[in-house]
């Protein structure tokens, strides 16, 4: 059957069975190969992306459950050229190692950001806490995020003195 | 010592028909053309005998041996420097680390540095410790320094050649730096792209002069970015998870839920039923359900019937195999070391007023469970051969194995490296399983590019774990707390055992790598004797992240702690003393008890606990601090470390696997084991098999002793010690040692 989804602001309509998690028609489908598979079960947080502005594991949503819903993924955070706040921060930080979970990572820590601008470090990490890194890069994405909420700042700052 | 070995076993050749024929050596054209570099590039190489690489110091000037133009560098028209790794970069940063070596002789601008991985080459990229293409045992530096610094400095010698001819001027007057060519007394200049073309032309020069230490412009610089982090951080980063090949099919595998069970029989009428199933086909190696995406392909799989065989496959539980190590632990092993009379010595200290210690020490086994599930995709090719998109890490052996499957040369197999979402040693096996098994579907399924991909579950079931270890040390120290004598038993299995490298890696009955760390242990006991026995079960095993250091390093160090505590020692000062004929093993317990604050007071309910160990040629020491609350559970707060691995190219990177030892260390340490019921793992995926998660991670420090020694490795030495270190600080607080892994049994870690 046809499933439409909008994801990074688009429309797809897509025939694919609805039980089929997201993540699996967002990369076989779609060929967006920033949600990865780690583990089918929401216990990783590599898969995340954001419905609805809500942080949500890919691989346990099936599809038909998102028609009409706000799909936004790491594509749709920004580029190489024109990257985002958290991505410029991980960068800044050299918060990844193999890279595989950063797209979840980013995902997640986004959702926290979008809801609370400035949180401390113990809601950072109860916030992250569902996300897997194995190659141990935690204390800099902990810290990525930690300058990502001041280099908002920074930015809120500048605008406001901005005549 | 396993290098040593590995070399060994690549020189006698892997058996199985898997021998290793050196492959012609590919014209320059053809070569440019394999590694797809456009006319006009500058290409170089170098290629570097083995005794140079055994001498102490770095030469300061090399002549290039061999000047075949096989290629590290090539300088490209549009002015980037692209250097090609012949290394797996699953996170460690060696694309980066190899690239930064050649900027720095090249005289790159960083900016225009990119990183890529070179083919599958026997000739060209054999690891010079291995003989074979691959990455492990933290050599991958080591081996590449001398043969990239002078691919650099030749390149930029022809790069300085090529402006002399065309300004006409001396090439002793033209400079280099960030890129840019200059003739200063005729302020001209010219970028590396400009020349590139020119460059090309020259003849490779027969001798280079090499920078001197004190000249480094990126080599040790502390906030050098790594190659791979803005496409890391905006999913553009292509893992082989990633590839998609027109047509390509995804497959996944049934295999045996025992070790040595094979197929029986296999009704695939529901599976074949199910949207999306292409075919399902039954191989020596599971049973195979191919589909038209990932999810149809895993519904296929859930909907298959086999029958297993379980006549020769493992069913026994883990107690029961730990119960049958204790009963094989009561007979002397195979003696992997025996200086003096230990029995004796041990005997003499406990008449004569010193302390005998005894230890029973048990190590789980462990999945190494990289985050990106293994997987390949593989194509076949019209013309024999196939093409491999993978996480590649032994690319030759690998690359021989596909042959071996399709029965065609070894180089008509074309490895294209990715990326990989982590490894810790489990892509790197000796006979390339997962690419193998690839391989395998591909040839019983040639109409379209297959992709197989291992699920979570498939991973954490499958095996090639660190094995199942039993230590049993009894030790003592004399009357005035010297270490007097020390017998150590180890009972596990060998993952080198029943493989091609069986012959020359077990020397007398004894696995090099179950002993790494024990028989050869710094601490200057003139009674020692160590045996190990290597027991048999279908159960797959394989080097994991700091391979045998993984327990011998925390045997030794939790029994230190215990025989400084009889002794009346403070656990830093018994070390040094001991370490007097190590000044690099001393040098780093001595900055990192500092920089810790050995020996100030500490708080009610905290500890802290120190280990040193040398794994790898590199030296580090970990300093724990813990708290153990009023419940007795245990929080690590804070790892201190210092490590010595001569010189650094990248400050940054070491510090970062420093960080990831680490949290490897302690994640496995507090929770990590894979157990099995009746030779059926009870662990499927991260529910079960519990990984560190963010409330776990403590703060890391990392020191790095300043060097112009060689350099070593960082990827595995930053393991063997952190958990010993931690265990020692709860020793400190609670006067228990633990000795049973992980310390989640011991009912201290929620």
């Amino acid at each position: 059957m046809t499933v439409t989804i909008t994801v990074n602001g688009a429309d797809h309509a897509l025939d694919v069975d609805p039980a089929t998690p997201l993540l699996y028609v967002l990369r076989d489908d779609l060929e967006l190969n920033g949600a990865k598979y780690g583990c089918g079960l929401g216990q990783c947080g590599a898969c995340t992306v954001h419905i609805d502005g809500k942080p949500a594991f890919s691989c346990l949503t099936p599809v038909g459950a998102v028609a009409g819903r706000r799909i936004r993924t790491v594509e749709g955070l920004g580029s190489a050229e024109a990257p985002g706040l958290l991505q410029q921060a991980f960068e800044t930080e050299q918060a990844a190692q193999c890279g595989y979970c950063i797209a979840g990572m980013l995902m997640r820590a986004q959702a926290l950001l979008d809801r609370n601008p400035d949180p401390d470090e113990a809601q950072i990490r109860a916030h992250m806490q569902t996300n897997l890194c194995r190659c141990g890069t935690h204390m800099r994405i902990l810290r990525a995020i930690r300058r990502a909420v001041a280099m908002r700042k920074g930015v809120q700052a500048a605008q406001e003195i901005r005549p | 010592m396993l290098h040593h070995l590995i070399r060994q076993a690549a020189q006698h050749g892997f058996g199985d028909g898997l021998s290793l024929t050196p492959l012609p050596a590919p014209s320059r054209r053809g070569f440019l053309k394999a590694i797809g570099a456009g006319a006009g590039a500058l290409v170089v190489g170098a290629h570097l005998p083995m005794p140079a690489l055994a001498a102490e110091a770095a030469p300061k000037i090399v002549g290039p041996a061999d000047p075949r133009p096989h290629a590290f560098v090539i300088v490209a028209p549009d002015n980037t420097v692209t250097v090609l790794a012949k290394h797996l970069d699953k996170g460690q940063g060696i694309v980066t680390g190899l690239a930064t070596i050649v900027a720095e002789e090249i005289d790159a601008d960083w900016s225009q540095v990119r990183g890529a991985f070179a083919p599958a080459d026997q000739k060209l990229y054999a690891n010079h410790f291995f003989g074979v293409q691959g990455t492990g045992g933290s050599t991958a530096v080591a081996n590449s320094w001398d043969e990239l610094r002078m691919a650099g400095a030749a390149a930029r010698a022809m790069l300085v050649a090529a402006a002399s001819a065309r300004w006409k001027v001396p090439a002793g007057e033209v400079t280099v730096s960030k890129g840019v060519v200059r003739h200063a007394a005729s302020n001209r200049s010219a970028t590396f792209g400009e020349l590139a073309e020119e460059a090309a032309k020259l003849p490779v020069p027969q001798q280079v002069k090499l920078k001197e230490q004190k000249d480094y412009v990126l080599i040790g610089k502390p906030d050098l970015h790594r190659l791979d982090h803005i496409s890391k951080t905006n999913g553009t980063a292509i893992f082989s998870m990633d590839i998609r090949r027109p047509g390509q099919v995804t497959a996944v595998l049934a295999r045996s839920p025992r070790f040595g069970g094979t197929v029986k029989s296999v009704d695939d009428a529901a599976a074949r039923k199910v949207p999306g199933v292409i075919e399902v086909i039954s191989l020596p190696v599971g049973v195979a359900v191919i589909a038209k995406n990932t999810w149809a392909a895993m519904k296929g799989r859930e909907a298959l019937t086999v029958a297993w065989d379980d006549a020769k496959a493992e069913t026994r539980g883990t107690d029961a195999m730990l119960a049958d190590y204790r009963k094989t632990a009561e007979k002397p092993g195979s003696v992997a070391a025996n200086k003096g009379d230990a029995d004796k010595a041990i005997a003499d200290a406990k008449a004569k007023g010193g302390h005998a210690v005894d230890g029973e020490f048990v190590f789980p086994y462990l999945a190494h469970a990289p985050m990106e599930p293994l997987n390949a995709v593989v194509a076949l090719n019209p013309e024999g051969g196939c093409t491999i998109w993978a996480g590649s890490q032994f690319q030759t052996v690998e690359q021989m194995t596909a042959a071996h499957i399709l029965g065609c040369k070894p180089e008509q197999v074309k490895i294209e490296t990715q990326w990989a979402g982590g490894s810790f040693g489990r892509r790197a096996t000796t006979n390339a399983d997962y690419i193998a098994e690839a391989v395998m579907i591909a040839k019983a399924y040639p109409k379209a590019p297959v992709h197989l991909v291992w699920t979570r579950e498939d991973d954490i079931k499958g095996g090639r774990y660190r094995p199942l270890f039993l230590h049993r040390i009894t030790a003592a120290v004399d009357a005035k707390g010297a270490l007097v004598g020390w017998k150590q038993r180890i009972v596990g299995q060998s993952f080198m055992a029943g493989t091609p490298f069986e012959a020359v890696m077990v020397k007398d009955g004894v696995d090099a790598t179950m002993v790494e760390g024990a028989s050869d242990m710094a601490y200057p006991v003139a009674n020692l004797a160590v045996d190990a026995h290597t027991v048999a079960s279908p159960v797959t095993t394989l080097w994991w992240r700091s391979v045998g250091h993984t327990h011998t390093a925390y045997a030794k160090e939790v029994m230190i702690d215990r025989l400084a505590k009889a002794a009346g020692k403070d656990p830093v000062a018994f070390r040094m003393e001991m370490l007097k004929d190590h000044p690099r093993l001393a040098g780093v317990l001595k900055l990192a008890a500092e920089k810790a604050g050995w020996g100030q007071p500490l708080a009610q309910g905290k500890g802290r606990g120190v280990a040193v160990h040398e794994s790898f040629n590199t030296y580090v020491a970990h300093v724990a601090d813990v708290t153990v609350d009023a419940k007795g559970q245990i929080k690590v707060d804070r790892i201190v470390v210092a490590v010595d691995c001569g010189e650094v190219v990248n400050p940054d990177i070491v510090k970062a696997q420093m960080e990831g030892g680490a949290g490897w260390g302690i994640g496995h340490a507090l929770r990590g084991e894979i157990t099995m019921t009746d030779g059926v793992v009870d662990q499927a995926n991260f529910d079960s098999y519990l990984p560190l998660r963010m409330s776990d991670m403590p703060v890391v420090e990392v020191h790095i002793v300043p060097s112009h020694e060689r350099p070593t490795g960082a990827g595995e030495p930053g393991v063997p010690t952190v958990a010993p270190a931690v265990a020692n600080a709860v020793f400190s607080v609670t006067g228990q040692p633990l000795q049973t892994l992980p310390f989640s049994r011991g009912g201290i870690v929620s």
